[in-house]
Formats: C-alpha cells, sequence, structure tokens
C-alpha cells in the first residue's frame, strides 16, 4: 500500500474537457502519443503495429458515442485519460510506492523503478486510466505532460499538456483546479463541469464541460416559426415585383 | 505498507525537447498546416503545429500529430524499380536512377515526337500542380490532370462560373461575425483545422447557430446545434425550398443584388433565335438593364427593374435575370411541403431554417465602422454584413446534380446578400477572380504538335462550345474526355476515367500512363476490380498490354505499384522541397494572402528523390523547351529548388510570391530572388500579407481590394467580380445543343447538353437513383472521412491503423430491424454493378435510407507492408467495389458516372440493397488474392518502442 502526500499543496493541476465542442477528431490522443513516446514515461510501446492485432499504449483515448434516440439522440466524444484523482486508489493500492500522487500539484506519476507491473492499480482505477506496456512490464499513465508543462526550456506559452496545445476545437483547458480563483475553474463553475463518476469518491480533479442546449426548437434565434408573405406589397418600389408574382 | 518521503522522486522536467527545430509544411492531408519538427540525435522527437501559421494557427490534428510514423513507414518504397514479371504479379528488380530515367526518356521522347497525346499524365493528391500541369504543356500533350475531378470540381466549378471564388478551402465563413452557420455535407479531412478552429470558436462564442445538413451525425454534425439528417442527393431540393421561402416572403437584399450580381441584366426572351437566353448587350458588348426611372434600357446600376417584361427598342422582349430565378424557385413543386417527403427533413423545419436564415441576415445585421470605396468610386462610410454563412464540400460534390445544387447554395447566400460581407461566406485571395476566371483549356488539333509544347494550359475554364476541346465532329481529344460534349465544364478533368478510356482505346490508344500519388488500382477508382483487369488486359493478337506502359510514382508500396512497369520512388514530405503556390491551391485566409514552402527536414536513408526533382530532370532529357536552355543543357540544374526561384511564368510572376526582387524586397511581383528559400526558411517556411482594412470584404466589388490584388499580382484588372445569379455560358451550350452556332454537339448529346446546361440552377435525381428500382436497391451508400484518416496514407501509419483499422457498414436502426439485421452481423451488400460482404454496426443518427462507412480503410492483402493478418484486409473494405465508372448503356453508348456538367465522380449517387448473410468465413469480400511484396522493403517490427531513445535517463 501506498499512502497519499500528508500534506498536500492544494494545488490542483488537471484538465476542463469541453464535451459541447468536442468533434472527436484524436489529435489529443495521437499529439499525446507523440510527445510522451520521447518523453519521461516513453516509449508508448506499440505491440505489433503492422500485423493483425495492433495493440499499443495510449495515454489519452477518444471514445465516439450516440446517447438518446430520435430528435433528443446525439453523438458524444470522450476523451479519457488519467483524473489525477484526489481520493486516487490506484495510488493507495500500490505495492511498492511506484504509484504516487505528487504533493505539490497533485499529479498522479509512477515510478517505474519501483513497479513490478502487478496492475492492481489498474484494477483500482474506475476510469480504465491505466496502460499497461508489456514489453517492458511496467504500467503507465498520463503524466499531466509534467516535461512540458514545467519545462524551462519551453517558450511560456507552450507549457501546457500536448493535448490542449493541440486541439483544434480548443475543447481543452489546463489549470489549477485547487484554485477557486484560476480560468478553469471559473470555466467549470460558469459552465456547471462535472465529476465523472462521483459516487466512486475519487474525487477527480480533471472536469467535464456538459453539451450546452441546443438551438433547434421554434425561436430559439428569435426567428418566427416561418415567414409570413408581405401584405399586399405596394406595386411600385424595389418589392414591387413580388406583388405581381403574388397576385398575377 | 509502503511509505514515502513527503519529496516526490525527482524527474526531469526540463530536457530540452530537440537539438533543433525546423519549420515546414504537413502534409498529412490536404490542410498544409504549419508545422515545426523537433530533432533530436537526428531523428524526429515531436511533431507540433506552427503557432504563427495562417492556417492551423498553432494546432495539429490527428494525422499531423502522426507524421513521425508516416516518415519512418516500412511500406516507404527504397529504390527505383523495373517490372520484371507479369503486371500485378509484384515481380521487379531495383534499378539506378540513371536506368529509370533512361527508360522513361526513351518511352516518353518516341511518344513526344509521334504524338504527344499518347502520354497521359495524371496525378492524385499533387500539392504542386502549378509543376506539374505546366510540365505536361511543356511535353506538349492536352492529358494531363490531377485528382479534383474525381474529388470535388462541380462544387469548384460551380463556385468559379458563379461568384469567381468557391467553398472548400478558396474561402471561408466569417467565424468571428456570423449568427448562423449552415454546413452541407462537409467531410472532415479538407481545410480541417481551420474548420475545427472556427467551429470551436463559433460555438465557444455562443452567438451562432450551427446548422449541419448531413445524413450522418459524426465529427462537425455531432456538435451542430441542429443537425438535418437529409437524404443523400437532395439538399439542392431543400435549398430550393429555402429560396422557396425566402422569395415568398420578399426577405432578399434587393440592394445587394442590384448591386453585385447579374440580377438586373435583361435576358432575350425569343425562343428559337440564336440569342435566346443571352443579356442584352450594347454596342461595346456591355450587358443592358431597364432603368426604372428613364423607362429605356440602359447601364446604370441605380434604380433598375428586377421583374417585368420590358420591349426592347428593336421590338423584342426581355426579362431581368432574376424574375427567371424567381419564376423557377416560386414554382409550387420548390415549396416546403413539396420537398419534405424526398429530402426527408419535415415542411415546418425548412419553413423555420427559412426564418431564421432571414432573421440572422436583415434582423442581426453586422456594422462594420470602416469605410471603403466601391469599384465605381462611391464612397462608403461603414461595411453593413448580412452574418450568414455557407460551407459545403463531399455531400454535395459526390453527386451527378451537384453542381446545380452548388450553384443554388451560392445564389441563396446572394439572395441573403451576404457573400463576402461582415458575418458572410468570405473569400480568401487570389480569389474572387472573374466568374470563371480567364484561363481556357489548350489540346485541339491544332494546340497538339509533335515535339512542341501545347499550346496553352491543359485544364481551364470554358466559355464556350468553341473552347471545347473536340473535333469537327464533335468528337472528345482528351483521353478522359473533358472538355467534350460529355464533361464540357471539366475544369479538373476526369481521372477517374483515364484507365478505362485508355483500357478501351476510347477515343484512341495511348503509349504510357504516367501517375503520381494516386492509387488507381485501389481507393481512388471506381469499379476498383475493373480497372486491375484493364491494367493487365492484353492485346490476344500482340499480347502486349493494352495500356502499354505505366509509369508511377508514389512514396509508399500502395496497391498501385504492383501495376506499374516503372516506378519512382518518391521522398516523404519530410526530405524535400516544395511549394504551396498561389498558382494552385491557395493557403492564404479572408483577410490576406499568403503561400509556403516545405524545406526538407531530414536526409533520405534510400535511394528515393523528390518526384518534382525527377520530373524536372526528366523535362530537362527529353529536352523540354522550359526546362533547357537554348543549347540543350538544363535550365534548373538545381532541380526543384532552383525552378521555384527562377522560374517565371511572365516577367516577375513566379511559383512563391514573397521575397521577390533581386533584393528580396518585393511581394507579390518581382524579379527573381536567388536568397528566397532561405528568405522563407528564415520566416517559418510561409509568406502572407495582410489585406488592408478597406479591403477586406466586398472583395468583388471594392476597389481598395482589387487594386490590391493588382498590385500582388493576384488578378490583372482592378474589375468587378459581378455575381452570376443567371448563368450566360450555360446558356451558350444550352444554344448549341438547340442548334444555334458554329459549334454545335452530336446528335445524341444534344438532349443532355440542353437539359443540364440551363443558366438557372436546378435539381434533378441522381442518375443512378433514377437508372435504378427503388425496390430492387432501397437504400443510399455513401462514404465518410474519419477525422484521423487521408485516404490509404493512414493505413500504413502504425498509430492511426489502431483507430480506424477495420469499418462496418453503419445502418439506422429501424432500418436493420426491418431487414432482421444485427449490430456486428455479417450483410452483403449489393449494387446494380456488384456485391461486397461485410459486416454490421446499427445506430441512430443516419438517415434511414442511407448506409455508410468510412472511406479507404480496406486494404488489399500484401500492400503498404502490413502483415498478413491485417485487419485492414480482413475486416475492412471499400465501397469503390459497388460503383460503376460508367452509366448504364443508352443504345450503344455509356456516359461517365458523373456529373454532366463537370464531369465530377458521382460516388455517392450509389444505391444498394442488404441482406444478411448465413455464417461463413468472417472476412470481407471481395478478398483479392495478396499483392506480392515489393522487393527488399525492410522487415516489419514486431514491437515498435519509438521514442525510447529520446527519455532523458534512457539506457542506451
Amino acid at each position: 500500500m501506498t499512502s497519499l502526500p500528508t500534506s498536500p499543496s492544494g494545488k490542483r493541476l488537471g484538465l476542463v474537457i469541453d464535451l459541447d465542442i468536442c468533434v472527436g477528431c484524436h489529435a489529443c490522443a495521437v499529439n499525446c502519443k507523440e510527445w510522451n513516446s520521447g518523453g519521461i514515461a516513453g516509449p508508448l510501446t506499440d505491440l505489433d503495429p503492422y500485423g493483425g492485432e495492433p495493440d499499443g499504449v495510449w495515454f489519452n483515448r477518444v471514445h465516439s458515442f450516440e446517447v438518446g434516440a430520435g430528435g433528443d439522440g446525439r453523438m458524444v466524444h470522450f476523451p479519457r485519460s488519467c483524473l489525477h484523482c484526489a481520493e486516487p486508489d490506484c495510488v493507495t493500492v500500490c505495492p511498492t510506492g511506484a504509484s504516487y500522487k505528487r504533493a505539490d500539484d497533485g499529479i498522479v506519476l509512477v515510478n517505474e523503478d519501483l513497479c513490478i507491473g502487478c496492475k492492481l492499480c489498474s484494477w483500482a482505477c474506475p476510469y480504465g486510466a491505466r496502460e499497461f506496456d508489456s514489453d517492458v512490464g511496467v504500467m503507465k499513465k498520463c503524466t499531466l505532460c509534467a516535461d512540458r508543462i514545467y519545462n524551462e526550456t519551453f517558450d511560456e506559452r507552450d507549457r501546457v499538456p500536448a493535448c490542449v496545445a493541440t486541439c483544434p476545437v480548443s475543447a481543452r483547458h489546463f489549470g489549477d483546479l485547487g484554485d477557486p480563483e484560476s480560468d478553469v475553474s471559473r470555466l467549470v463553475a460558469e459552465r456547471g463541469g462535472y465529476d465523472l463518476m462521483p459516487e466512486m469518491g475519487y474525487a477527480p480533479t480533471n472536469k467535464y464541460l456538459p453539451p450546452r442546449p441546443r438551438r433547434a426548437a421554434a425561436g430559439c434565434t428569435g426567428a418566427a416559426a416561418e415567414l409570413t408573405a408581405p401584405d399586399h406589397a405596394p406595386a411600385k418600389g424595389l418589392l414591387g415585383w413580388i406583388d405581381r408574382f403574388l397576385s398575377g | 505498507m509502503s511509505s514515502r518521503d513527503s519529496s516526490d522522486p525527482p524527474i526531469a522536467t526540463s530536457t530540452p525537447s530537440s537539438d533543433q527545430v525546423k519549420y515546414t509544411t504537413c502534409y498529412m492531408c490536404a490542410c498544409r498546416c504549419g508545422i515545426k519538427v523537433h530533432l533530436k540525435d537526428g531523428g524526429i522527437r515531436y511533431i507540433e503545429g506552427n503557432r504563427d501559421h495562417p492556417v492551423n494557427r498553432g494546432v495539429l490534428c490527428a494525422k499531423g500529430s502522426a507524421g513521425i510514423m508516416q516518415h519512418y513507414s516500412p511500406a516507404r518504397l527504397r529504390a527505383p524499380l523495373l517490372r520484371v514479371g507479369r503486371r500485378g504479379s509484384g515481380e521487379f528488380k531495383e534499378i539506378s536512377w540513371d536506368e529509370a530515367l533512361t527508360i522513361a526518356t526513351g518511352w516518353l521522347g518516341a511518344i513526344r515526337q509521334s504524338d504527344p497525346r499518347k502520354l497521359a499524365f495524371f496525378t492524385g493528391r499533387d500539392q504542386s500542380q502549378a509543376l506539374t500541369g505546366w510540365w505536361a504543356s511543356q511535353f506538349g500533350t492536352p492529358n494531363y490532370a490531377a485528382h479534383g475531378g474525381f474529388c470535388s470540381v462541380n462544387m469548384a466549378a460551380a463556385g468559379m462560373y458563379t461568384i469567381g471564388g468557391s467553398f472548400w478551402e478558396f474561402g471561408e465563413p466569417d467565424w468571428e461575425r456570423t449568427r448562423y452557420f449552415l454546413m452541407f455535407g462537409v467531410a472532415e479531412d479538407h481545410d480541417s483545422n481551420p474548420i475545427k478552429i472556427g467551429l470551436g470558436k463559433l460555438k465557444t462564442g455562443g452567438h451562432a447557430k450551427f446548422v449541419s445538413v448531413n445524413p450522418i451525425r459524426t465529427g462537425y454534425s455531432a456538435i451542430a446545434d441542429e443537425w438535418l439528417g437529409i437524404r443523400p442527393g437532395t439538399d439542392g431540393l431543400l435549398v430550393f425550398a429555402l429560396i422557396h421561402e425566402l422569395l415568398r416572403a420578399g426577405k432578399i437584399d434587393t440592394e445587394y443584388l442590384i448591386r453585385y450580381t447579374n440580377a438586373p441584366w435583361l435576358v432575350i426572351r425569343e425562343p428559337g433565335a440564336a440569342d435566346d437566353g443571352l443579356f442584352v448587350r450594347n454596342a461595346a458588348g456591355r450587358p443592358q438593364l431597364w432603368d426604372e426611372a428613364s423607362g429605356m434600357v440602359a447601364e446604370t446600376r441605380r434604380a433598375p427593374r428586377l421583374a417585368g417584361k420590358v420591349t426592347l427598342p428593336d421590338g423584342r422582349t426581355a426579362v431581368p435575370a432574376f424574375q427567371l430565378l424567381a419564376e423557377r424557385c416560386l414554382a409550387p413543386d420548390y415549396a416546403p411541403d413539396r420537398v419534405a417527403e424526398s429530402t426527408g427533413i419535415p415542411a415546418a423545419t425548412i419553413r423555420r431554417i427559412a426564418a431564421e436564415l432571414a432573421h440572422a441576415a436583415f434582423e442581426q445585421e453586422v456594422v462594420i465602422m470602416q469605410p471603403w470605396t466601391d469599384w465605381t468610386g462611391r464612397h462608403h462610410d461603414r461595411m453593413i454584413g448580412r452574418p450568414v454563412s455557407m460551407h459545403a464540400m463531399r455531400g454535395i460534390s459526390a453527386h451527378s446534380n451537384g453542381f446545380h445544387t452548388c450553384r443554388a447554395i451560392h445564389i441563396l447566400q446572394m439572395l441573403l446578400g451576404s457573400i463576402d460581407t461582415p458575418g458572410g461566406f468570405r473569400y480568401e485571395p487570389p480569389f474572387p477572380r472573374s466568374a470563371p476566371p480567364a484561363v481556357k483549356p489548350a489540346g485541339r488539333a491544332d494546340q497538339v504538335v509533335p515535339g512542341k509544347p501545347l499550346a496553352g494550359a491543359p485544364i481551364g475554364f470554358p466559355t464556350g462550345p468553341e473552347d471545347l476541346i473536340v473535333d469537327a465532329e464533335g468528337s472528345a481529344l482528351r483521353i478522359d474526355k473533358a472538355f467534350s460534349w460529355e464533361a464540357p465544364l471539366a475544369a479538373h478533368g476526369l481521372m477517374h476515367l483515364v484507365i478505362r478510356n485508355a483500357w478501351a482505346g476510347d477515343p484512341y490508344r495511348i503509349d504510357t500512363l504516367f501517375l503520381y500519388m494516386a492509387n488507381m488500382a485501389w481507393n481512388s477508382s471506381m469499379n476498383t476490380g475493373g480497372a486491375i483487369e484493364m491494367l493487365t488486359d492484353t492485346d490476344e493478337a500482340t499480347g502486349e498490354y493494352k495500356i502499354p506502359h505505366v509509369i508511377y510514382s508514389d512514396a509508399y508500396a500502395s496497391e498501385m505499384v504492383s501495376y506499374a512497369d516503372l516506378v519512382l520512388p518518391d521522398t516523404t514530405y519530410l526530405e524535400r522541397w516544395d511549394c504551396i503556390s498561389l498558382f494552385d491551391r491557395p493557403i492564404g485566409n479572408a483577410d490576406g494572402a499568403a503561400d509556403a514552402i516545405r524545406q526538407p527536414v531530414l536526409t533520405p536513408d534510400r535511394d528515393v528523390r523528390p518526384f518534382q526533382d525527377v520530373l524536372i530532370e526528366l523535362g530537362a532529357r527529353l529536352g523540354l523547351p522550359g526546362l533547357v536552355k537554348p543549347g540543350g543543357t538544363p535550365r534548373y540544374p538545381g532541380l526543384y529548388p532552383d525552378y521555384l526561384v527562377n522560374h517565371e511564368r511572365r516577367p516577375g510572376f513566379g511559383m512563391l510570391a514573397g521575397w521577390r526582387g533581386a533584393a528580396g524586397d518585393k511581394q507579390g511581383v518581382g524579379a527573381p530572388n536567388p536568397k528566397q528559400l532561405e528568405a522563407y526558411v528564415a520566416n517559418q517556411c510561409f509568406w502572407r500579407t495582410e489585406i488592408p482594412d478597406c479591403g477586406k470584404y466586398y472583395k468583388h466589388a471594392n476597389r481598395d481590394y482589387l487594386e490590391w490584388a493588382v498590385g500582388m499580382g493576384l488578378i490583372d484588372k482592378p474589375e468587378p467580380v459581378v455575381l452570376q445569379l443567371y448563368s450566360e455560358v450555360l446558356q451558350k451550350f444550352r444554344l448549341a445543343a438547340q442548334g444555334h452556332g458554329k459549334v454545335q454537339p452530336p446528335a445524341e448529346h444534344r438532349e443532355r447538353i440542353a437539359t443540364y446546361f440551363d443558366p438557372l440552377p436546378l435539381w434533378y435525381m441522381p442518375f443512378e437513383e433514377r437508372a435504378t428500382e427503388a425496390d430492387d436497391f432501397p437504400l443510399h451508400a455513401i462514404t465518410q472521412r474519419p477525422m484521423a484518416m487521408y485516404h490509404s496514407w493512414g493505413s500504413q501509419n502504425a498509430w492511426l491503423r489502431q483507430i480506424h483499422g477495420e469499418n462496418r457498414l453503419h445502418i439506422h436502426h429501424a432500418t436493420a430491424a426491418k431487414l432482421g439485421i444485427a449490430n456486428e452481423d455479417w450483410i452483403e451488400v449489393t449494387s446494380a454493378h456488384g456485391r461486397i460482404k461485410v459486416q454490421a454496426k446499427l445506430m441512430d443518427g443516419v438517415n434511414p435510407d442511407t448506409v455508410w462507412t468510412w472511406n479507404a480503410i480496406g486494404k488489399r492483402k500484401g500492400a503498404w507492408n502490413l502483415g498478413p493478418g491485417a485487419k485492414e484486409a480482413k475486416q475492412g473494405f471499400l465501397m469503390n467495389h459497388l460503383i460503376a465508372e460508367l452509366l448504364p448503356d443508352r443504345g450503344g453508348f455509356r456516359y461517365a458516372n458523373a456529373d454532366p456538367v463537370t464531369g465530377q465522380a458521382a460516388w455517392y449517387d450509389l444505391r444498394v440493397r442488404i441482406a444478411k448473410v448465413a455464417d461463413g468465413a468472417c472476412v470481407t469480400e471481395p478478398a483479392l488474392a495478396a499483392t506480392a511484396a515489393v522487393p527488399n522493403l525492410p522487415e516489419r517490427p514486431a514491437v515498435l518502442r519509438y521514442g525510447a531513445r529520446f527519455r532523458a535517463d534512457a539506457k542506451q
């Protein structure tokens, strides 16, 4: 068993993902894989990459599914990665201390030198966010791009996770969810951002923004339900022609 | 219990990402985003979007992010190949480049001296068409085109002939200001990052409504405020019904129509006359209007009449063009109630959308306090916008009625007064150009002379029958029959007919088929099995192949490689100089003009060469005039980079617009600058210049814009682009079909020309739907582009194929239930042309009369250096096997399965029936025999540990 930080800093770095505008393009997933393949947790090994059962390590995966049917139906694109929970059982079940939650910023990481590949953490994670690299026998996972967000060799604007930097629709936001005044916290407050499966008690840091109400019903834009033909229009003037059509 | 210190283990958070960062341009799809390639220890550590680039502004899609795997693919060709076995056997030997070019020079040199038409040079997703088209004309063959004929030529042509610009990446919605965005059937791979950036902005801004018209609710449609799951091929009916509603209510911008369109131009009404349906023109040839104030025919636009019959001075009658359009669109057939059943969209919904369009356009007017001057010199103190914007793509283009549907969409925007106004659809420079641009195709008998260049460009925009490339009998002179009576406005050629026509000798036999980046033996052909047979068919008498020589250039071991006689291996996109020229597909946006280059980021480790270099060397070996100096020595010894810098189409006009002039201080027009490429490299590999604020809207009629565009060399004269609500060009073809003029169609084509060359937009049922019985083939079958794959290129990509390695046929739950089909059942799909066996997947968000799948996931076994168990060949499939390249026989004659105006391939006209099949082998069919592996490809790794060596703590 591994303990959680006894005196966390209060800083909770994480992601806010906007399900209203995610188009399911997989840019975040592939850019994540690309960055992290050569990063602190790389490689993100791919088994049988050109064969019948290609099976790679991905820290971020996008699932697309339909919800509802008919007029209420919608297609949801749902990106899934580690939520860097405040109460991560994936850490507490770790028998060696390999899984740990950082006191300074709340990021959940794996120390590969200590990982024995027992997979208890992946069983403990209700979100399916852990990825086992069977090539080296260790568990891997989203690092929140710790090697980007603190990277002093980067332009300050680039110190965000790869998935956030690359998202074409700007559906992904990064910041300190422990600070109620941060941009991401405000966004969560404004948009009713929510926790995934809060009943599990993991207190995830990452939040999802629900789809906005859609403008589809009559009157949604302020327009009438239909156009009406003008009253008997004047015979002259720019719209005189319509009168001729309607009367002719 | 394992206890931890309060201090967490140190990790390397500040490792530099690279030794070096090189800027270049992505080529993982057609989008042409700017990228930064991070290099470390001689390898690619990371590719990211360039924040400063006008196309992608820092973002990068899944394809672009997977560029590493494309570059290091084990499917990369390694050396020139010469076929030694039968075609299709995959038996090749590696040869040297000198030998390869000697062979090619031998084949091509002979036909250039005898009959240059015997070379058919067709390029696929080529981004160097400014070079390849020019090369073809230097060679002297008219038989050149790129893949536009099977991609979107009817959309491009409809736009060019109607507004002098088009959708796609030639224009964009005013994302910042639009209040209503209507999107028609957009495939998610063109202009993809700009559209995604725009949609994110539009939705986050929260002030606009986004409506998606698409039979399928994936991708962009998934985030639309409203999804209209239209029946394929009926978008035109929906647009007509919207216009009908707007006209009925008088909700149109008459001032816009009068100022910027040909709506008030008088059309001669004299059925049977040679000038019936043409514009009334004065002695100087200028179109005339009816001036209400003076009660006379005049040129003025002050108070012209938009409706009502007028008597001309010669006693004949004429009406304004607008009246003809209004009469057509107000016809009862286009009322919402009448189109509801065909389109599958309730009449009330159509009426509501029309009301919303009118509300956005006229009640939510956008005003920018920016003075501007129109082309007449009149000063305006503000820019008024109608914030309704539209965008359309594949769902319109892939139908045989796409040209007219696209024209209708442009006209809907004209009626709302929104084109290039704040909040509307905006042109991207170099557009607008005149409608259509003033480039005519060459290729008539007197323009093709052995040993000489073609007298003009092989593709262009005909404006009347006299511009067609036909002989005195009206028969086609191009191998693809572009610009013939079968496809008069085929502005991008008909690549989908080349193999068939070359095989059939229709209209003549060729000697060499030269293809670049076009997988014509697989996903780029209709009737794939037939295309393969035609490539391998021999003449019974001689035993020779019916297509005697096939030269193919590709970077990868695609399906097409096996059918080539000579393979010229290309580099990857990260190993070459390249040019995204304003002569080709622009990368600017509505606020500025831009172009870009690619620079080599890595050096090839194989015996491969950039195709553009090879083409220039081949041209020099052939002695093509533009490629040799008078003494016969190569004009561009530095090959493509040399050409990019030093080639001029006319003095001052070259491939790249930035840093011209000897000192590099000129933009647009200027003498060659020997340090131009260095300047591009120093500026992140792109050039961009902003349009002055006073020229950013109303570009078609804005003097400041037009003069700026002349200065940049984008257009020749600062003349307004009059929007063509009524197309006189089409009427000229119709008149020819009615027996007028010097150039008339042969009898068998007359009815077709007279029908489809309607000067007003029209809707007609797609040809395959009309030709088949609904009981036999009750369903539409179409494809969609997954955002994470680009045609066949993604299949050898280790990462992307994990996202889309197999495909299913998606069916509406209710439709499947009626047929007893459940998820994952194996089903057969039958069309009038063929049959495939695939697996079903049920869903809700699809038009119930439509089935669909992802495009180009299925691969042929053995291709792309994929393993024998690859799912692409077992659980992947192509719809292409179901699609015929020709329409049914009409008395000994078969038209292309295409739009009759432009020759655009009608992929989405496909009609099918589906049925559950008994359990059998769980493999998709047809299961073609494996292609033999290309020699000497590297072994596929069993485990890919890409990036391991870059780790800061890597144990080497």
